[in-house]
Parts: structure tokens; sequence; C-alpha cells
């Protein structure tokens, strides 16, 4: 070895990271396995209920329940699109990893949405916070979904729940960042005002800032469903199923047909998603779409007007309640 | 109407805003001003020294241009912003002693605010709106909804309960504003330049709409205002507020007529007085001109005209000296003491003679000549 260098002190003068990292992974995998096993058991849950849920439902009776769902939230059009991109699934083939890689998402958004809206909130509320998270963010948005794969498997090990996972890592920040920015947003006279009349933070929170956040807080849910679907692909490296295993076993064996039609189905899937949470940010916006209560629009308004033709006076409690 | 009786009073309040408002305060203290202090160390001083009480029933006015200081003292009374230092007290309670508990209470019971910006919340309806404090508050479904509707028909909002502000124009947006302050029922009102947004007709109609719920219900209002003309409108009694301090507190007939320093009087330049001044406050007695008790003749011929009064003040009639010493003339013409300036120029101007002023009980105030009129006008 050379001697020190004032000019070029990196030849010896060197921060040995990686092996830091290496030893810290094989203490935490020798020593702390079961801890990492015991995280895998909500996810378990969440994830294996809405799998079944998803998959044990018959394709046309899923595609209708969706299409009514996209119906109620935002109109007949919308209900007609779900239809349409859900029925093109089902021809392409892919409806059962469709359904797979649907439940992963969605598993995926439970738990960000149940961390980063309160820590979205909570950072709305202190600036020390949001320094502290900010940086945290950047890192789980940039550093490159690899890095972390291979750390995942030795502690995790593979399949769909570290799937979800690496997942949630690189969903988790936007919803975070938007829920932050919403509540910040909320215009200061709204909040004097509602301080003004006595709120406690509390009240101030549910009464004024989340509900006038909620277009912001919408935009991050879809923002965290988009990023889902995309990592979908590197995570089925770990062997998640669905259509990114498609996708990667078409690329792995230049199947071009078969990595096509995972990809198609993975476009449609996201389609879907954004449309849909779109439409419900927009619904949610507080200044156009006045037209009544959800209950009175859509097939439950349409519905309760044919029932309520016969059973008036049953479903106007009903309704009321 | 002002049963005179401090409802509210503030005693030396101060507000520093900045990182180290003791420094500041001790500046203070040792006699520098504003801008030293900002020059020095950063911070800005609010409000300085502010005294004033508000009687019970009446609209006190604080008035000031931007930067004086008055919608951080309307806040510092319901600690939105925190005073440093001073007293604010409420029916004898200290406001700046209270818990957080009882601050809630005091807001939710005692003082509701109307903003300049109406502040209303753009996803509930009106009826929501309205019953946004008794909802905090805790009332029940029922009672917030009665409440809430019996608000909105006092501000003439009746029939608006389901729309949505964004629906409403700036007039009834800022009608539903009162109307969610009324809701409460509270003791004292604070209405931050609650007009200032609104056009030239409505503002005048919301302000005659205000004064008419405040006589009917005997309301207590603190109004902030940037605008003269709306405080003398309005206001009972005027605060100005110049740099975060009170200059002067009184009736607009007070400050016109003695304003504290070259500051009021400047500010009090471009009001006409006969908008402000009444027949009452304008009025002379001259002794030589009166004659007390039962009339038998004219007694000073050096007099045009002599007015008699009875013992009891009450105004019987006037003699004409010169053409008919020992006639008492009963039909006569004369003034409310009420009435303001500008309203009685035209009798004063067609009369022979210096018109008596005369309150609603009938009682001789003086009188008002041609002369004493003009000076009137031209002096303010």
């Amino acid at each position: 070895m050379s001697e020190l260098s004032l000019l070029d002190p990196f030849q010896t003068l060197t921060i040995p990271l990686g092996e830091w990292v290496e030893s810290a992974l094989t203490y935490l995998v020798q020593n702390f396995r079961d801890f990492f096993r015991a995280i895998r058991w909500p996810i378990d849950q969440v994830l294996n209920g809405i799998e079944y849920c998803l998959q044990s439902v018959p394709p046309m009776i899923g595609i209708i329940l969706m299409s009514l769902f996209g119906w109620q939230m935002a109109g007949k059009r919308m209900g007609l699109f779900c239809a349409c991109i859900l029925l093109s699934l089902g021809f392409l083939g892919v409806w059962s990893e469709s359904m797979t890689t649907l439940s992963l998402v969605l598993t995926a958004l439970f738990f960000c949405a149940v961390m980063g809206i309160p820590l979205g909130i909570w950072s709305s509320r202190s600036d020390r916070v949001e320094r502290t998270v900010r940086p945290v963010l950047d890192a789980m948005q940039t550093l490159p979904a690899f890095v972390y794969l291979v750390p995942v498997v030795m502690l995790f090990g593979i399949g769909n729940v570290p799937g979800v996972l690496v997942t949630i890592v690189f969903a988790l920040p936007p919803l975070v960042r938007l829920t932050n920015l919403g509540i910040r947003q909320v215009p200061e006279d709204k909040v004097e005002a509602a301080l003004a009349f006595g709120c406690t933070n509390r009240q101030l929170l549910m009464k004024v800032q989340l509900p006038l956040a909620a277009p912001t807080i919408m935009a991050g849910v879809n923002q965290t469903l988009m990023l889902s679907l995309s990592m979908v692909v590197i995570a089925s490296m770990i062997s998640v199923g669905g259509l990114g295993q498609m996708v990667l076993r078409g690329i792995g064996r230049l199947d071009m047909g078969l990595a096509t039609v995972g990809g198609v189905g993975l476009v449609l899937l996201a389609i879907f998603l954004d449309r849909l949470t779109q439409a419900m940010g927009d619904n949610s916006s507080t200044e156009k779409g006045h037209e009544g209560h959800w209950y009175e629009k859509g097939p439950v308004g349409l519905l309760l007007r044919v029932l309520g033709k016969s059973k008036k006076t049953k479903y106007a409690k009903k309704s009321v309640a | 109407m002002s049963t005179e009786q401090p409802l509210l009073s503030i005693k030396n309040v101060y507000k520093v805003f900045g990182d180290d408002p003791e420094q500041a305060m001790k500046m203070l203290d040792e006699g520098h001003d504003k801008d030293s202090i900002f020059d020095k160390t950063g911070q800005t001083v609010g409000v300085m020294d502010a005294s004033f009480s508000v009687n019970k029933g009446e609209i006190f006015v604080v008035m000031g241009l931007s930067g004086s200081g008055k919608s951080t003292m309307v806040r510092l009374l319901n600690r939105l912003i925190e005073p440093t230092s001073g007293s604010i007290e409420l029916n004898g309670k200290n406001v700046t002693q209270l818990s957080s508990e009882e601050l809630l209470q005091v807001r939710r019971k005692e003082m509701s605010m109307v903003f300049q910006s109406f502040a209303l919340m753009p996803h509930m309806t009106v009826q929501d709106n309205t019953a946004f404090g008794l909802e905090i508050s805790g009332v029940d479904q029922q009672e917030r909804e009665r409440r809430a509707k019996d608000s909105l028909s006092q501000v003439g909002l009746s029939g608006y309960e389901d729309s949505y502000p964004h629906q409403l124009s700036g007039g009834m947006q800022q009608r539903v504003g009162l109307a969610r302050a009324l809701a409460n029922d509270p003791t004292i009102l604070l209405m931050d330049e609650a007009f200032s947004a609104l056009d030239p007709l409505i503002r005048t109609e919301m302000q005659d709409e205000l004064v008419r719920l405040q006589r009917e219900q005997e309301r207590t209002i603190v109004f902030i205002s940037h605008d003269l003309d709306e405080a003398i409108r309005i206001g009972d009694r005027i605060a100005i507020m110049e740099g975060g301090r009170v200059v002067q507190v009184g009736t607009p007939q007070e400050i016109l007529r003695n304003p504290a320093d070259d500051y009021v009087e400047m500010f009090f330049k471009g009001v006409d007085p006969g908008k402000v001044l009444k027949a009452g406050d304008v009025a002379e007695r001259k002794p030589q001109e009166e004659i007390i008790g039962v009339f038998s003749g004219a007694t000073d011929t050096d007099q045009d005209y002599q007015y008699v009064v009875d013992e009891a003040g009450t105004f019987l009639g006037l003699v004409n000296t010169r053409e008919a010493p020992d006639e008492l003339v009963s039909d006569f013409r004369s003034i409310n003491a009420e009435s303001l300036v500008n309203e009685v120029l035209d009798s004063v101007a067609r009369s022979d003679y210096a018109v008596p002023v005369l309150d609603q009980a009938g009682c001789y105030q003086g009188n008002i000549s041609k002369q004493q009129l003009l000076q009137t006008l031209h002096n303010a």
C-alpha cells in the first residue's frame, strides 16, 4: 500500500460502508430472523384475504361488480369504461394473473395508507418531522430496487409477501408527501376560523384539514397505486406472481408474445386504477359535483328508486340512516 | 343604548413578534421605539401599550390604516395571537390567564369572529357552515339545526340552507359568516374588516343590517375597520390605532371636535363633519338669548330673537324682540338634537332666526345660527 497522500487521500482512507452493511445484515439475519418473520404475518393475512376474494369470484361476476363500483363512484361512462377494460383483460386470458397483481397492489396500498397518511399528517404539523422524514422518502424513491431486493430476500424469504414489502418501500413516499402538502395547503383563514370557533386540534384535523386536503390525498393514493404497479415487474424477481411474472418469464425465454401480453395486461390494469382513483379524487374535491348524496346516485340510487316505488316508507328510513 | 359598564377591558397589552420578546419588552421600557427595535433585534412590535374598554351593547370600532396593528389587536382578544404582556378582561375573567380548555370554552361561547375573507368551509352547506361553531361545542343535531335556521333567517338567508358557499355572492357569503357567528349567541362579536371585501353598495347594506341586528339584540361588537366612513357610520365609539398604539378613544363627535394629535386630525381631514356631528353637538346656548320661567315680554332688546324656556327646560317658543316684543311665537321651526348636521342644513338656511334645537323630550339644547353652521362645516 502507498503512503497517505494529501492530494489523493482516498487511496488509503475509505469508509468501508459495504463491509459494514454486510456484517450488519449477517448479524440481523442470524439473530432477528424470527422478528422479521413476524412482520410477514399481518401482510400475509391481508394479502391472502384480498387475493381469496378476488380469485374466488367468477370473472364475469367480478367484472360486473367492479363496473358497478365504477358507475357508483364516477357515473355511467366510467362504469362502461371499467367494463371494457376488464373484459379485455379477460379476453387476453390474463384474468387470474391480473387479480393476483391487483391483490398485491391493493395490499401495498392498504399498508401505505395505514402508514403514509398518519405520517403525512404528522409531518404537516411539525416542521422538524418533515425535515427528518424528507430525506428518508428521497432515499426510498431513488435507491434502486435491486439494492434492497436482496436483503429483503435474506430477511423475509421469497414470495408474494416480501414482494408487497418492497412495493410498499417504493410506493409509500408520494402518499406521505401529498398528504403533507394537502394539509399544509389548506387556506390559512379556514384554519384560523376553525380555531376561532374553538376547535381542538383533533376537530381541526377531522372537520377542516382532512376534508379540504382530500383531493390532494387522493392524488397521493393514485400515485401510490401507479408506483405499486410499476414495482410489480421488479418484485417478480423475488418470485412474486401475477402479470409481472409473465413479463419476466417472457423476457427470460425471449418469448416476446408472453411478455407483451403481460405488459399490456399491466397497462390495462393501470389505466383502470388510474381513472377510477382520479374520478374518486374529483368527487372528493369540494368545488364541483354537489348533485346530492352518493346513495342518491349510480346503481345504488337506481336500486333505491326502484325499490322505493314498492316499499317507499321502508327505504326512506334506510336512506336517512 | 349602552349601559356604561365595561364588558371587555384591555389594559397595557403588548405584542412582539419575534424570537425574544423579553428583550424587545426591555428595550421598550428603556424608551426605544418600534423602528429601532426592529433595526437592532429584527423583532416587530405589533401592538404596544393598548388600553381601552368596550361597554356592553355598543359597537366599538378599532380603526387604523394597514400595519397599524388593528387585526393583531382583535386576534389578541381571543388569543388567536398570544399577547406578550398585559391583561384582557372579559366579564371580570382574565382571558390571558386561561388554561387551554377554558380558552376553548371562551371561544365557543363568549366570542365569535367574522372574517374579512369570509372563511367559510367550502365542503359544507350553508346550514352546516352556520352550525359549525355549535357542532364544535357538541350541541346536538336538532338544537343545532334550529339555531342555525334561526340565525340564517336573522341575516335574511332563509331558503339557502342547502346551497354551498361557492354558489353564493360575496355579500351573501358574508351573511353566512355573520350567521355562523350569531348562531353561537356570543357575548362579544369580533368582526375583522368584515365588510372590506364587499363592493360599496353591499357594504352599506351590510352596515345597516349590522346596526339593525345590534339594536334588536343589544349585541356587543368589536369591529375592525380601515374605513373611516364605515367607522363613523356604525361606531358608537372609535379607537384610532397608529403604529401599534391606540392613539385616541372616543365617540366620532368627540374625536372630530378634539383630535388627540396631528395624526388623528389629519386622518379626520377628509371627513364631512355634517355626517358626523349632530345638531345637539353644534347647538349653542347664550344666556342673554334666553328667557327662563314665565314669559312677560322680551328682556334684552339687543338680541333680535329670544328663546323662552320653562323652569324644567321645556321649550315654549321664541319672541321677535324687534317687531313684537310681547308676543310669544309658538309657530316656530325646530330641530331634533339627534339629527345629523347635514340633515338640518335646509331648515337653518331657510329660517330668519337661529333655529332652536330640542331633544326627544322637547327640552331646549341651544340653537344653531347660519353663521355657526357655516363655521362648523368649514372647521373640521
